[in-house]
């Protein structure tokens, strides 16, 4: 293992923003994980540094292949972290919104140039990363529709679902498309919590990225063959939004099957308590996003459904 | 008269509601012109403007043609909390356009402003820059659609007209949705966030008046408007800063300064010392200049206008 400083972030009364890249093996840029580009991404980072202890014992046993060279950065935003901020710096900015930079730019921008200028050659790369709204997904691999993406390489996951999104404006300038766009076969990887950490969906992430680069030749380890993917186009999914505001009571989680004018959840008065809304699921499926919340407003999205899939 | 636009109802007893001030003049078939801010909360200039333009006009009703539409607060929660962004989601709502009507809240909230405003022969976004830097006021423009606006841009009695490709003209802005739904729109920038400069205000409040005129929805006297300067990326130098500390300027703002004049210094605090001296690389016109006092390497300090002689 050999640990790189990526990049330096100063600030005139914190330490310095070391951006610590963890390298393994040598030879040609074989695969790059990259975690916690957001400072609440903790459930990602937990990931990349479970990875980088199993990848350095695979690597003192001589498991990573001749030739091939993985990159590890668990954390981008540390300086977010630790103060409990998404975002980087006062002016509050998406660093996954910022790709693929300019050396000459605003901060951000010169920390995302800086380190897609380090990663941007790798031949896999793989995004543990997190959705703009708070809630729960079943665990899945993610990829764009740019022309240059390959669902069946997402499979070798083994995670249970595959989705492939169509890139909006927004997405343009996200860690994921800019790879794509630059010719790295990109995934973006999702777990089901963020600022909080589930042993379990941390594990089946690190298994699933440990199995992808046996899968891909790049290291040797054993593993379960995990799930084949189901894989699904994004746009395929049935959202349900909500009527009324109030407290969310769920009845469902993250790949719970439900059935088609049965009730999910109910969205109850924060003043008198009775039931404002009975959510009714609008078909049958898995539940693939859950709203978390305790609370809600009209208009909020509390269910993504995979419509007419059985578990 | 005052209108409710659109309302969604919150988690605990609240609605976010979007009003507007409908002005009728004589014949309402005429023409209608709408006048939006608050799109980012932390952004106040736009207030000054909604109440003088509403003031003045509705003391000589008689001589307005047409519809005048002031929407005075856009994201009623940020503006609350001079908060840039949607307060909780964390975005901008000027990322958000054209919106979905059966989407998630603000995805509803902006598309209810879309629809209104659709129809329009005007639309006149205002902002105030950021609490960064100050602007001098300027509209801008995107070069796509510059042709067509050049000659209502010239009329608003900015000191500048900037057709840039950048973050202000993107493609999912109010702005740019309007102008591809055919509602001719153009971004005013001025001051700083979170203050009120009414010299800045009644200028623009002069031009839009003009502008008015020249659409035949105004009767009444109109100032003598002064033209701006008209500039393109090239001709735009930024100016960042290359160190991290507490930044000075050592000249005024909307000042013309020389190749090599000193344009302030960033010192540090703890140590007592000068850190470093920022120089005009090339002559111009300062429009934008940094108010917010602490940088970091990358942080934007002044935007300079070259190729222009004083005037
Ligand atoms: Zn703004």
């Amino acid at each position: 293992m050999h640990k790189e400083e990526i990049y330096r972030v100063r600030s005139p009364y914190r330490e310095d923003m070391v951006i610590q890249g963890y390298r393994f093996g040598k030879g040609e840029p074989a695969a790059c994980i990259v975690g916690a580009i957001r400072g609440n991404e903790v459930q990602q980072m937990y990931v990349c540094s479970q990875l980088i202890r199993e990848l350095k014992e695979l690597e003192t046993n001589g498991c990573i292949n001749a030739g091939k060279k993985i990159m590890v950065i668990p954390v981008v935003n540390g300086m977010g972290v630790n103060i409990g901020k998404r975002f980087f710096g006062v002016e509050d900015m998406d660093i996954n919104r910022s790709f693929p930079g300019m050396d000459k730019g605003d901060t951000t921008s010169r920390i995302a140039y800086e380190i897609f200028d380090e990663i941007k050659e790798y031949t896999y790369g793989i995004q543990l990363t997190s959705f703009y709204m708070t809630g729960e997904f079943v665990p899945h691999v993610r990829m764009m529709e740019t022309g240059y993406q390959n669902a069946s390489l997402a499979n070798l996951f083994g995670l249970p679902y595959v989705v492939v999104r169509k890139p909006t404006p927004l997405d343009t300038k996200t860690l994921n498309y800019n790879w794509q766009n630059d010719n790295t076969a990109a995934f973006s990887l999702y777990t089901n919590k963020n600022d909080s950490i589930d042993e379990d969906s941390a594990n089946q992430a690190v298994s699933a990225v440990l199995r992808f680069l046996t899968r891909m030749g790049i290291i040797r380890y054993e593993s379960h063959s995990g799930y084949i993917s189901h894989v699904l186009m994004e746009d395929d999914l049935t959202d349900v939004y909500v009527e009324k505001g109030g407290i969310f009571r769920s009845f469902v989680k993250p790949g719970e099957y439900v059935r088609y004018g049965y009730p999910i959840a109910e969205i109850r008065d924060p003043y008198e308590g009775f039931i404002k809304q009975a959510v009714i699921a609008p078909t049958s499926g898995i539940v693939f996003f859950a709203h978390t919340e305790a609370l809600i407003a009209q208009g909020d999205m509390a269910y993504r459904l995979i419509h007419r899939l059985h578990q | 008269m005052i209108e409710e636009v659109f309302s969604i109802e919150l988690p605990v007893g609240e609605r976010l509601v979007i009003n507007k001030n409908r002005i009728t003049g004589k014949r309402p078939l005429n023409k209608r012109i709408a006048i939006v801010t608050g799109i980012h909360g932390d952004e106040f200039e736009g207030q000054y403007i909604c109440y003088e333009m509403a003031r003045r006009i509705m003391e000589a009703q008689e001589m307005l043609n047409g519809i005048v539409d002031f929407y005075p607060a856009l994201n009623p929660l940020g503006l609350d909390a001079a908060d840039h962004k949607i307060p909780k989601l964390g975005m901008d709502l000027n990322r958000m356009f054209p919106g979905k009507k059966d989407g998630a809240m603000m995805e509803r909230v902006a598309a209810a402003i879309v629809e209104d405003i659709s129809g329009a022969d005007m639309c006149l976004d205002l902002h105030a820059s950021d609490i960064f830097v100050k602007e001098i006021p300027q509209v801008r423009v995107s070069e796509e659609f510059a042709e067509d606006l050049l000659p209502y841009a010239r009329l608003l009695n900015t000191d500048m007209v900037w057709m840039n490709a950048t973050a202000t003209v993107h493609e999912s802005t109010l702005a740019h949705t309007m102008n591809m739904l055919g509602v001719p729109s153009m971004v005013v920038e001025m001051g700083v966030g979170t203050r009120i400069d009414r010299g800045y205000g009644d200028q623009v409040v002069e031009g839009i008046f003009r502008l008015m005129k020249e659409l035949k929805m105004w009767e009444g006297p109109v100032a003598d408007i002064h033209y701006p300067a008209i500039s393109t990326d090239g001709e735009v130098e930024f100016i960042r800063s290359d160190t991290i500390g507490v930044f000075f300027p050592a000249i005024a703002h909307n000042h013309y300064v020389q190749k090599g004049d000193k344009l302030g210094e960033i010192v540090s605090p703890l140590e007592g010392r000068v850190l470093e001296e920022i120089r005009a690389q090339k002559s111009g016109l300062v429009f934008t200049l940094r108010e917010y006092p602490f940088v970091r390497e990358g942080s934007l300090l002044a935007r300079i206008l070259t190729g222009i002689e004083e005037g």
